[in-house]
């Protein structure tokens, strides 16, 4: 039975894993988006990430599930439950983590932006080396929130036939007449959080060398 | 108004100025903060910029520093046309202004990621291309000037309020400026504090560096300024030797504001 469930939670780990892998760095994309002075650019962001904070995220994996299908006419393979649902994570946690990224670096004193202007850093220079490992120390404890709601979150993929861990554990309960299953998943998502709160705690102490 | 015009007041008047500032002209919404300032500074030459707050002294610091634009008037950093007519350069010209002055905030504005050598030696070696151990060398070498030999390491939030203002000074100083400004240096200070801020500057004056300071030191301007520029009212109202303006203010304005100051 734990076999079973930890083949499911390999499935997890591989939603949370490619989920981080593509909304991290989108979301610093949408961020920059939302942030432009290019007024439709940063409407569109808003519009974006309105949407995809606004609305449930189940909603919007069976939405990219169908969407080739009815307006396309693409033909579902066995496959598109799975790509449909890591796109669907991915554009879901990036629009999270785009505002988490907005709230740092709008967070970061506009003297730091000064004094870089007037050293004559580039906006590049200033970006990459005063503003953003500031920005990362500021936004440690609400990133870390954000990843142990996604570990939790990737049972969601349960709702469109995913294999993962959660639906094993269905089945299982379903097959045994036991609430066992459900227990030994809990305690597989638990544990894996742990594990982040220690992984997060480690970066956090890094960065406490200075405050300001 | 009096004065007013270009560096009448200096004996060194036959040099190129460092920067020279003509007929600048800066309006915030409806609220013109600036009214056809002209000032320019020649080399070795100490200015003191003082004046009530909200007269103008900062946002003429902040256009001197390109921090803000004019919406007037020319700007040119010796053979460097920075503004004309409130037009200004491209991004080259603006960065070949900006490689010619240092300024020193109010508030330090360190990075406080960065050790004190990291914060002195970064700009060096990562916007002037300087080789890494000469960088370093030099840092080193002028932190231990300002009294901070050992404190390389720290980071700023471990150091005190005079100890992080002359860290950003060591910062500035380390890009070789023509002309360092100083935006109310020891205004975020207390007295002790102050005192050893504002020695360090007095070391500069007395090695010739071109600065410009904005204070509300009055003891201190009188000290170290070769020249006195009273503003008030987005207008310099008055200019001249230290104990000219200070001691012997021609116009009310400025007798009204040093009383006022009760020196």
């Amino acid at each position: 039975m734990t076999g079973m469930l930890s083949e499911g939670f390999l499935v997890s780990l591989q939603i949370f894993a490619f989920t981080l892998l593509g909304s991290l760095p989108l979301g610093m994309l949408v961020a920059f988006a939302r942030m432009s002075r290019f007024k439709p650019l940063a409407l569109l962001a808003r519009l974006y990430i309105s949407i995809m904070r606004g609305t449930p995220l189940m909603l919007q994996m069976f939405a990219i599930y169908f969407v080739p299908y009815y307006v396309f006419g693409i033909r579902l393979t066995t496959d598109s439950k799975w790509y449909a649902t890591i796109v669907a994570f991915i554009i879901n946690y990036a629009a999270y983590f785009a505002e988490i990224y907005r709230s740092g670096i709008q967070s970061i004193p506009r003297g730091q932006h000064e004094a870089a202007q007037v050293l004559g850093y580039s906006r590049t220079q200033t970006f990459c080396r005063i503003v953003l490992p500031q920005v990362v120390k500021r936004i440690m404890p609400a990133m870390t929130g954000e990843v142990i709601t996604l570990v939790k979150d990737t049972s969601l993929a349960f709702s469109i036939g995913v294999i993962e861990m959660f639906t094993v554990a269905k089945q299982l309960v379903a097959s045994q007449v036991s609430m066992a299953p459900f227990a030994i998943a809990a305690a597989f998502y638990w544990v894996f959080n742990l594990l982040i709160d220690f992984v997060a705690g480690r970066i956090e102490r890094k960065l406490s060398y200075y405050h300001d | 108004m009096t004065s007013a015009s270009t560096g009448t007041s200096t004996a060194e008047k036959s040099a190129q100025p460092v920067v020279s500032l003509a007929h600048a002209r800066k309006s915030f919404g409806d609220v013109e903060v600036l009214h056809d300032i002209s000032l320019s500074v020649v080399p070795g030459e100490v200015v003191a910029i003082i004046g009530p707050s909200g007269g103008g002294k900062s946002t003429l610091l902040r256009c001197l520093t390109l921090l803000e634009r004019l919406d007037g008037g020319d700007l040119s950093y010796e053979d460097v046309t920075v503004a004309r007519g409130g037009t200004y350069g491209d991004k080259s010209v603006l960065a070949a202004a900006r490689d010619r002055f240092g300024l020193v905030f109010q508030n330090y504005n360190l990075f406080p990621h960065f050790s004190v050598l990291r914060n002195v030696m970064d700009a060096p070696v990562c916007v002037q291309g300087r080789p890494r151990a000469e960088a370093e060398a030099e840092a080193r070498a002028l932190l231990a000037k300002m009294g901070l030999a050992g404190s390389e390491d720290k980071v700023p939030c471990q150091l005190s309020g005079g100890q992080q203002q002359r860290a950003s000074i060591a910062r500035a100083l380390a890009l070789h400026p023509d002309i360092v400004y100083f935006d109310e240096p020891t205004s975020a200070l207390d007295p002790e504090l102050t005192a050893e801020v504002l020695r360090v500057i007095k070391e500069l004056a007395a090695e010739n560096m071109t600065l410009v300071i904005v204070t509300h030191e009055m003891g201190f301007a009188r000290e170290v300024a070769d020249r006195v520029v009273f503003m008030d009212g987005g207008v310099i109202v008055e200019e001249g030797p230290a104990e000219q303006v200070i001691d012997h203010p021609r116009e009310e304005r400025t007798r009204a504001f040093l009383a006022q100051r009760e020196r």
